[in-house]
């Protein structure tokens, strides 16, 4: 039995070259690249007959219309939901007919009639009826979620709504008010997403336990829209689908695809390839670098949205009058304007967005170190003071945060930026705990009073007050300025009323612990083949039914 | 058979601890936090009253061990509590994401050890040479460069310059719905409908950023195979086998690897482990669905179930893999195994 040495396949043995074992390995790895790299272009990037968008979408948690509130998931539901009214996206001031044929006020301005379109289909096929109006609108009350509230305010609870809101003739429904509201403020919250229609016989075919089918709901779809849901992963994917049973003008695209991508960097690289068709989260250096682009465009409007700073009047020094007026001379307005909220903002320094009825678009306040040093010694402060602001660690938001701490140190003032996570600041907020804030509020329904509901309205300034508006969250105790903004939602007259808001605006710009920066412009950008797509000025009113390629 | 039963219920014992300690940390960090975690679930609209209800529903005005002891005992019975910002059954979601993220984890730690050991071996035979540079740079590289930068500029390169592989997300629009979710294994699931279009699809999707998972892994395990494999080729053991006229490839392959397996083999379960709990960079940049972006999404928002219930699988993760490599120990190394 001799030992027979195997015939050695040599790997890397020290007699064989350099050369040999590289060429080995290359061509090791260059047959595995040609198995892993498949063609990638066998099909066009996207169908011609399917949107691909990408956005941030993981603020949505629910489906059902009477809970949701997020921005993305009110736009689903403005796609996927149909409600007695909407308003023209061309002209926020005018209401149109959706499901409604039309629709009565009485002269006292507490009864509301409205008569539906006979021959209505959900997408499941049910027919529509005035039974499903009265039905969700009640349905809306009684789980009471958080958007419950916009129709709430008008005196529904949930042991009198099915009184209050009833079914007449079998082709009406009627809605009994508590009070003579403005009629335009309450059409208006009634376009709002909350007050959606759903397929009755469908959420009761779900329920459970007699919970109006809210179990159900949160994650599937019984509505009667231009599309359908079809699809939607949490913080994954959503998709509609074009509902072939709806009443009015079809949608000329069969499916529209949201994909949910965090980074903006990735959105515009995937948008560049042609792997998506809009991008919706991108920052103002990509829009400045795609205006080269000569595939992509970008389409503009301005929201309900309004940034601002506001002054804890809890704090000893923030509560003098002269020092509120001081923060407001020592913001640089017109840099942060030009670079900060370029593209995606204007300045803007008064809490009703740009687009509302009585909106004012005064802008009294600029850059102004010597005038805010003159208050700041008045109020006993000449050389400043040291204090803290929370800030969430976003753009534009930061940005707009330390720019404001440069100027102020010029007059003496050191703000020291306490960064956190979204949630982690707002949480503080909330519990008051603040010296300065920098946040944003976007508008609930397009109606004045959802602003002057926050910011110049305080019922109670307890700590544990029923009701907590921004003004709460600050501390600011105002019941004169309260009781002219309740007065303002019930004034009929729309010159008046026009009137009331712009009075507001002066005495809250003049005394109020707000400083208002700027009203946000979201801008997306879409590939050239893509048409007819606009951003609503709600999130509810961006229509994706009406875009072609 | 006394002591084999004691050893059994020692071992179950030491790790029903780990798993109660992991639990109980992570609770109490969640609770503690400075977030609300009821925002999440009303949002910052909300009127106060219907905050006031859901912190109820909630149990969240409760003393904290209650809280736990409630948790727990909904665990024992199988429940890991419903994710509030999905509203789905945190088990539910968590078979969702998680095959997501094995794919990513295995592709790249195949890629990452399939490429660094023998990128090690060489390094470590041809000790002072050109590739034993390039290892040295490459694991620089791997320990100074952050990943999600790595991964924009591959995906500005591969993705958008040159068209090799395609981009972020699992699987093309267009296939999205041609195929049927059964394991959440793309792989699998496509190669089994038969839909090979889509499979070279998904694999296209797959390389990129297992490529970077596996360069990360691979910086790390070809410099650990170097210092083991240098380790082995000094003892004495190697001289002997040379004298006795065994070829080079046989001594290196054969002898001198088989003996540096031994601690090679903790380093690569190690390094698939933590490529396993999900890396949320990668995931972001690529948005991949995978549990990493699910369990931070999580955090941010205080949905303590989900949360925990990602913490329970990510623990078992490692708990798993180490007794793996401590069986695989015994198997390779004969010194270890108990007579």
């Amino acid at each position: 039995m001799t030992y027979t040495p195997e015939v050695p396949t040599p790997i890397f043995p020290k007699e064989y070259s350099v050369k040999t074992m590289f060429t080995r390995s290359a061509a090791a790895l260059a047959v595995a690249a040609a198995f892993a790299l498949p063609a990638t272009s066998l099909l066009a990037a996207t169908p011609k007959d399917t949107l691909v968008v990408t956005w941030a979408i993981d603020d949505i948690i629910t489906m059902d219309p009477a809970e949701s509130f997020e921005i993305s998931a009110g736009e689903v539901m403005g796609n996927t939901y149909d409600r007695l009214l909407r308003y023209d996206v061309n002209d926020p001031s005018k209401l149109v007919p959706d499901i409604a044929k039309s629709w009565t006020v009485s002269p006292d301005d507490k009864t509301y009639t409205f008569e539906i379109k006979p021959g209505l289909k959900f997408a499941s096929g049910n027919p529509l009826t005035a039974e499903d109006v009265a039905y969700s609108l009640q349905r809306a009350v009684i789980l009471d979620k958080t958007p419950a509230f916009i129709l709430t305010q008008f005196g529904f609870t949930k042991e009198n709504v099915k009184d209050k809101i009833r079914v007449v003739d079998g082709k009406s429904v009627v809605l009994l008010i508590d009070k003579p509201y403005a009629p335009t403020f309450v059409l208006n919250c009634l376009t709002a997403n909350v007050a959606s229609i759903v397929d009755k016989k469908l959420v009761q075919a779900n329920e459970k336990n007699g919970d109006w089918g809210y179990g159900w709901l949160k994650t599937n779809y019984a509505g009667s829209g231009p599309m359908k849901l079809r699809d939607w992963r949490a913080n994954e994917i959503i998709a509609l689908e074009r509902n072939d049973n709806y009443w009015g003008t079809q949608s000329k695209l069969k499916r529209v695809i949201y994909r949910h991508v965090k980074e903006a960097a990735t959105q515009r690289l995937m948008l560049e390839k042609g792997d998506a068709d809009i991008a919706r989260n991108l920052t103002p250096q990509d829009l400045d670098a795609l205006a080269k682009n000569k595939d992509i465009k970008t389409t503009s409007t301005p929201k309900g949205t309004v940034w601002y700073f506001s002054l804890n009047q809890k704090h000893p020094i923030l509560s003098k009058p002269e020092v509120r007026e001081a923060f407001k001379w020592l913001v640089d307005y017109d840099a942060i304007g030009a670079t900060m909220i370029k593209n995606i903002g204007v300045v803007h320094q008064n809490f009703l967005p740009v687009g509302l009825l009585g909106a004012s678009t005064d802008k009294p306040y600029k850059l102004d170190v010597n005038k805010a040093k003159a208050l700041l010694a008045k109020a006993g402060y000449p050389n400043g003071f040291k204090i803290t602001i929370d800030m969430r660690t976003s753009q534009p938001v930061q940005g707009m945060t330390e720019a404001f701490q440069q100027t102020l140190k010029r007059a003496g003032i050191e703000m020291e930026i306490l960064p956190g996570d979204g949630k982690q600041t707002l949480t503080k907020y909330r519990a008051r705990q603040h010296d300065i804030y920098i946040g944003q509020w976007g508008a609930d329904y397009w109606d004045p009073h959802t602003n002057a509901d926050t910011f110049a309205r305080n019922p109670s300034n307890a700590d544990d007050a029923k009701s907590k508006p921004l003004a709460w969250r600050n501390a600011w105790d105002i019941p004169e300025m309260t009781k002219k903004a309740d007065a303002a939602a019930l004034e009929r007259d729309a010159t008046k009323r026009k009137a009331m808001y712009l009075e507001l605006q002066t005495d809250h710009r003049q005394n109020s612990p707000f400083v208002m920066i700027g009203q946000m412009i979201e801008t997306a950008a879409i590939r050239n083949d893509v048409k007819g797509f606009k951003i609503g000025p709600t999130s509810d009113a961006t229509y994706m039914f009406k875009v072609s390629k | 058979m006394a002591g084999a039963v004691k050893s059994v219920v020692n071992f179950l014992g030491v790790i029903l601890l780990t798993y109660l300690g992991l639990l109980a940390v992570t609770f109490f960090i969640g609770r503690v936090m400075p977030i609300d975690p009821v925002l999440a679930i009303v949002g910052d609209r909300a009127p106060e009253h219907v905050v006031q209800r859901v912190r109820e529903e909630l149990g969240l005005d409760k003393p904290l061990y209650t809280q736990f002891g409630i948790y727990l005992k909904k665990v024992a019975q199988g429940d890991f509590g419903t994710s509030v910002l999905t509203s789905n059954p945190v088990m539910t979601d968590i078979k969702r994401t998680f095959p997501a993220t094995i794919e990513l984890a295995t592709l790249g730690i195949i890629i990452g050890a399939g490429i660094g050991i023998p990128l090690g071996v060489w390094a470590a035979v041809r000790r002072g040479g050109m590739v034993d540079q390039i290892v040295r740079v490459m694991g620089l590289i791997g320990y100074s460069v952050p990943i999600f930068w790595l991964g924009l500029m591959g995906l500005v390169l591969f993705y958008a310059k040159l068209d090799w592989v395609a981009g972020p997300g699992r699987i093309d629009v267009a296939y999205e719905y041609s195929v049927t979710l059964e394991s959440g294994f793309l792989l699998l699931d496509t190669a089994r409908q038969g839909q090979w279009d889509a499979f070279r699809n998904v694999l296209s999707h797959l390389i990129l950023p297992a490529s970077l998972l596996g360069y990360f892994s691979l910086a790390y395990i070809s410099r650990m195979t170097r210092s083991f494999m240098l380790n082995e080729l000094a003892q004495e053991y190697v001289i002997a086998a040379r004298a006795k006229g065994l070829s080079e490839t046989r001594i290196i392959w054969r002898h001198a690897l088989r003996n540096a397996m031994v601690p090679l083999v903790t380093v690569v379960a190690l390094s698939y482990a933590g490529l396993l709990e999900g890396s949320v960079l990668t995931e972001t940049v690529f948005a991949w669905p995978g549990l990493g972006l699910y369990i931070t999404n999580s955090l941010q928002n205080a949905d303590m179930n989900a949360v925990l219930g990602g913490t329970i699988v990510v623990g078992s993760i490692f708990i798993g893999l180490n007794l793996l490599s401590d069986l695989l120990y015994k198997m390779l190394d004969p010194r270890t195994r108990t007579r």
